[in-house]
């Protein structure tokens, strides 16, 4: 049994020290957002955020987390409510299948996080990790920009929630 | 007594006038007239496209073109251990190039280090190597890059201390260490392998990486290619030091320098990413006469360097037991795709093979688990994620250790923590604010691939 805090929340896991963090995720918490896509970090469709930075959760195994704050998609907001970085998706109709987005999402929120306002260049760097096969790289470009001045306007922002700076 | 005092005044004095004379003759070299920027068209067309390959072959646009800046525009900084040196602008800018250099100021600034104003060059510029380049590819050379864009870009100063900011120690450096008789060809053996050691000991400058230099940064004749150091990389042992688990052979290095990997071997990134990717857009047949050489260079292997499996099994439970952080690691970050048994490029070598592990300096391994291995545009290119951050210096260090313990046979790194802060000093900036760096061919407009 192991503590692991997930979006502000502690919850006692029952998983080897060699599991990785997705399978947890999705397995046992049942925190879908982060998604299975190679299982090799080759992807990206599984990034969550841990202590502000955007990782790989497909290969980031249990023993890495003792300590650690662990932010999924579903800890930035909600249907009713969703965040800065959710709307703008939306607004721009970022997602065709949708497989990449929540990958695409956290890792733009942990960029923003520490990057208010990048440019074209630092979104793409960022975001090359991650692979999107249905091609709405510009759409998600577009939703970078939007969530960053969303975030800039929001006078609460529900991202704050969890996640450490 | 008079008159003996005087006579050995005279002596005395003979001897400093000599002294002096010689001394002159040491340092000083003449400036060679400018000329006027030569019409591009005047170059035969043939000949700018063997000096495109030969500038490919002797990688110049590492040194010569920073990332991100114009080709062959210079000011590249070069750590060393006596200062910072920036790399020239080598357009034919007649202000700030050399674009005013004639083909004989070009061929002496190739075979004994002087610029055309007839200074001296810091030997970063490799020419205790180029002394060895023919005049008919000096000359192919000088066509390439007097054809290139000239780009108007000012050297930046060097950041040397006293006394290797007197560019007068240079010509000290230079009788210590410069030979200057070119290469001649071995009759005994095939032109294959003379043509390859032509290139290797000559514009290709292996040497300067691969061999380890002394305390004046010269490379050291008693320890050739046994293995040296580059930016914050370690550049493996190529002579029979060599702790590649597997032996080299002509072929795999041929494959290795083409494509930058091996499956025998894993993938060439750091410093050496950039050379493959000069090597891939040269004639083929150029390539394997380097491999040639270098595979007789490498020699037989020492024995015991492939360990028989069953102590590969012991050493594998044993570094389990021992380590279980690491291990955990390994299974979860590292064993999906090293051990999926899906081919490179795109699946993890091997790691038993893998020379990082097996090497005495960590610095590879660290900067690669850190960093990974980014994918390049358009090529079939190895990738693999980076660790920075999801792993503090700690676990990585639990993770480099279980890694040695399991796929090598050496002794455990020492300093391993220092190791691992210098990398994620220096290599988490550059992942994280540049984009991906580019397999930049020499001259992009003729990107050839096999």
């Amino acid at each position: 049994m192991m503590t692991l805090k997930v979006n502000g929340r502690e919850h006692q896991v029952d998983a080897e020290a060699d599991t990785p963090l997705l399978y947890v995720l999705r397995d046992d918490l049942k925190l879908n957002a982060a998604k299975y896509g190679c299982g090799l970090g080759q992807c990206g469709s599984c990034t969550v955020i841990v202590d502000g930075k955007a990782v790989l959760s497909c290969v980031v195994p249990m023993v890495l987390l003792e300590g650690k704050q662990v932010t999924t998609l579903e800890g930035l907001g909600t249907i009713a409510e969703p965040a800065p970085i959710q709307r703008a998706f939306m607004e721009e109709q970022a997602a065709q299948c949708g497989y990449c987005i929540p990958g695409m999402m956290m890792r733009a929120q942990a960029l923003l996080q520490k990057n208010s306002k990048p440019t074209d260049e630092q979104i793409r760097a960022e975001l090359e990790p991650h692979l999107c096969r249905c091609g709405t790289h510009m759409r998600i470009l577009r939703a970078v920009h939007r969530a960053a001045r969303l975030m800039d306007t929001a006078d609460v922002s529900p991202a704050a929630n969890g996640s450490a700076r | 007594m008079r008159a003996s005092t005087r006579i050995i005044a005279g002596i005395v004095a003979a001897v400093l006038i000599a002294a002096a004379v010689a001394a002159f003759a040491i340092v000083w070299r003449p400036a060679i007239a400018g000329i006027d920027p030569p019409d591009p068209q005047s170059f035969d067309a043939a000949l700018v496209k063997r000096g495109r390959d030969l500038a490919a072959i002797g990688n110049c646009s590492d040194c010569h073109t920073p990332r991100g800046a114009k080709n062959f525009a210079g000011g590249l900084p070069v750590p060393t251990p006596f200062g910072t040196i920036f790399s020239t602008n080598i357009t034919p800018d007649p202000e700030t190039g050399i674009g005013r250099w004639s083909e004989a100021a070009f061929r002496r600034a190739m075979r004994s280090g002087v610029n055309r104003e007839g200074q001296h060059l810091y030997p970063t510029f490799p020419y205790d190597h180029f002394t060895n380049v023919s005049d008919e590819d000096d000359r192919a050379l000088y066509a390439f890059l007097m054809t290139r864009q000239p780009v108007r870009a000012a050297p930046r100063e060097n950041q040397l201390s006293f006394p290797f900011n007197q560019r007068l120690a240079i010509a000290g450096w230079k009788l210590l260490f410069l030979r200057h008789d070119t290469y001649r060809p071995d009759p005994r053996q095939s032109a294959e392998w003379n043509r390859g050691a032509y290139l290797v000991e000559g514009l290709a400058h292996c040497g300067a990486c691969h061999t380890p230099r002394n305390a004046l940064g010269a490379e050291r004749v008693s320890a050739r290619f046994a293995g040296g150091d580059v930016d914050d990389w370690h550049a493996y042992a190529i002579n029979e030091q060599s702790r590649s688990p597997v032996p080299w052979t002509a072929d795999a290095l041929f494959t290795y320098l083409r494509e930058g990997w091996h499956p025998d071997h894993g993938t060439a990134r750091g410093p050496m990413a950039k050379v493959v990717s000069n090597l891939s857009s040269v004639p083929a047949s150029d390539v394997r006469a380097i491999a040639v050489y270098t595979a007789s260079v490498s020699g037989t292997p020492t024995s015991g360097r492939t360990g028989p499996s069953e102590d590969a099994l012991a050493r594998a439970k044993k570094a389990s037991q021992t380590n279980p952080v690491g291990a955990s690691i390994y299974t979860a970050a590292c064993a999906s795709c090293h051990e999926g048994g899906r081919p490179l490029p795109y699946g993890g070598v091997d790691l038993g093979l893998s020379t990082a592990i097996s090497s005495p300096d960590p610095r590879n391994l660290a900067n690669i688990v850190l960093s990974g291995i980014d994918a390049v545009e358009g090529e079939r290119s190895p990738i693999m994620p980076g660790f920075a951050a999801s792993m503090n210096d700690d676990q990585v260090s639990a993770l480099l250790n279980y890694l040695r313990a399991r796929f090598s046979d050496q002794s455990a790194w020492t300093d391993l923590k220092k190791t691992i802060a210098e990398a994620r000093r220096t290599q988490t900036v550059f992942l994280q604010t540049s984009p991906a760096p580019r397999n930049a061919p020499a001259d992009p407009q003729q990107r050839e691939k096999p």
